[in-house]
């Protein structure tokens, strides 16, 4: 798979790590009344989609930023790709 | 009609003429006392293994595809109990007891060889791990023998004992353990369950369940509506698509495996060698191809194929400690999907839905597993309670706390 940095250009993934489902961005309320059991599902459950999935890469081995990785799980082809900040940034700015 | 020496010999001498189809293709009943989703190892010994433990024969096997389509037939074919925690090791001796007399069991051939495998170890601190983990198989009725490094030269000399990065320092033998011919444990099995009046369904896809107030009445299929007392999920790869439909999400990712075997050759790797510090197993097979293969890729995937950094990552490290692979040309490759846990061990245990079963969660570890997960899978379904061996490995554990992580990865599937 080769995954086009925004900044970078095409990079082979093997630079790399994966992490897992975008939604791990949303980390749920540490002070809500039921945490415990926000925290259980944002730790332990997955959609674990066959098809588009957004996921966040890490690029270890370049300029070691992270990535949102919009990819087809059934065909490996990757169709957008976001620094993590840009999107972690518009998100905070939307909900003010 | 039972196999046996007399049997080949009578054929023989007349023809061949009286060998029938190893199990029937029914068409689909209204409604049965439990349907099991998947036709693969697990789903296949299940159904045996309620009619012939539990008396429980009016069973379908419904599979999307044929029989045997999916992990049973793409696995590397290795049998093993060398795990640690009280939670895995009994279940894994129980599966590996159950392989040794599965044969005169089923009375099938599934070429169960117990030519031993052995887990190579580099350093001080990994021979403690071993010498741990060797006292806790043997404390659950498994056998371990822990080898220096001239005992791994004894039985492998060729491999690279002095390889600068991880010279080998010995081994945690099992010597129970070895391979299977693969797809006859799935031909064993429909056949020991078709035997039995289990109705073995193929080209039916489940698309959905019928859920009525928490319970669960059958399933909707690509061949019509199907009722069931019992629904038992046992899908492998794709458990997380086939839960969804029942409005559950799952502690599992889907991740690509591959594995790779060489041309044919003289015999040259009696039993199974794992090099885990390399990411590097290899076995021999009975037409002489080396089978061998190393970690998953390490992202979601339901493509049963899988990129070639993991390629060139299980090459090198077969170089690395078995430097004579080098001259030896690969046949074939091929992936696939893992059901990875969030702690690396499997589920089998009921749903919050009444009726709705589930079994998964296998990772890359699951045909090992195959006989221990069908007897203990129908025990739930029969008794409505898990087998002994069997009581960790429940959905609710992450909840609870009571993970079952024999790496200490963590939640982090593709590290397990």
């Amino acid at each position: 798979m080769i995954i086009n940095h925004p900044l970078l250009g095409p990079r082979d993934a093997a630079e790399f790590v994966y992490l897992g489902d975008a939604a791990l961005l949303n980390r749920p309320d540490w002070q809500a009344s039921d945490a415990a059991e926000q925290f259980y599902d944002y730790q332990y459950l997955r959609d674990n989609p066959a098809g588009d999935h957004r996921e966040l890469w890490y690029h270890e081995q370049g300029d070691r930023s992270w990535l949102i990785v919009a990819r087809n799980t059934l065909s490996h082809e990757i169709t957008k790709v976001e620094l993590a900040r840009d999107v972690a940034r518009a998100r905070k700015q939307a909900h003010g | 009609m039972r196999y046996s020496a007399l049997k080949i010999l009578t054929e023989a001498l007349t023809g061949n003429k009286g060998w029938q189809p190893v199990w029937r293709e029914p068409e689909p009943k209204p409604a049965y006392d439990v349907i099991v989703i998947g036709g693969g190892g697990h789903g296949l010994a299940t159904a045996y293994y309620l009619a012939k433990e539990h008396g429980i024969t009016n069973v379908a096997v419904l599979e999307k595809g044929w029989i045997g389509s999916g992990n049973v037939g793409r696995n590397t074919t290795i049998i093993r109990s060398n795990y640690l925690l009280p939670g895995n090791e009994p279940f894994y001796e129980l599966s590996l007891k159950l392989w040794e007399g599965l044969e005169q069991d089923f009375n099938y051939n599934a070429m169960i060889s117990q030519r031993g495998i052995l887990n190579l170890f580099h350093s001080d601190p990994q021979r403690d791990a071993y010498v741990r983990r060797g006292n806790a198989m043997r404390m659950a009725g498994a056998d371990a023998v822990l080898l220096d490094a001239d005992g791994v030269r004894k039985m492998y000399p060729f491999l690279d004992f002095d390889n600068a990065r991880f010279p080998i320092k010995g081994g945690l033998a099992q010597p129970r353990g070895g391979t299977v011919r693969h797809d006859a444990v799935a031909w064993g099995y429909a056949r020991g369950a078709d035997s039995r009046g289990v109705d073995i369904i193929q080209n039916c896809e489940v698309t959905g369940f019928s859920i009525e107030n928490g319970v669960c009445k059958g399933v909707e299929t690509s061949r019509g509506a199907i009722k069931a007392n019992k629904v038992a999920v046992c899908v492998a790869g794709s458990s997380g698509r086939v839960m969804a439909t029942a409005g559950m999400r799952l502690p599992i990712e889907s991740h690509v495996l591959q594995a790779f075997v060489s041309e044919g050759l003289k015999p040259v790797v009696d039993g199974v060698v794992t090099f885990g510090a390399g990411h590097f197993y290899v076995s021999q097979s009975d037409k002489g191809g080396l089978v061998f293969g190393g970690d998953i890729d390490g992202y979601n995937s339901y493509a049963q194929r899988g990129n070639l950094p993991v390629v060139e990552d299980v090459c090198e490290s077969a170089m690395a400690i078995m430097p004579t692979i080098g001259r030896a040309r690969l046949l074939r490759m091929w992936g696939g999907v893992m059901d990875m846990s969030m702690d690396g061990s499997p589920f089998i245990d009921k749903t919050q839905t009444d009726g709705l079963y589930f079994n998964g969660g296998w990772c890359y570890g699951g045909f090992k597993a195959t006989p221990a997960s069908g007897f203990c899978y129908a025990h739930l379904l029969a008794n409505d309670a898990p087998h002994p061996v069997a009581t960790e490995l429940r959905l609710d554990r992450f909840k609870r706390g009571h993970m079952i992580d024999e790496k200490g990865a963590g939640a982090q599937p593709n590290l397990h």
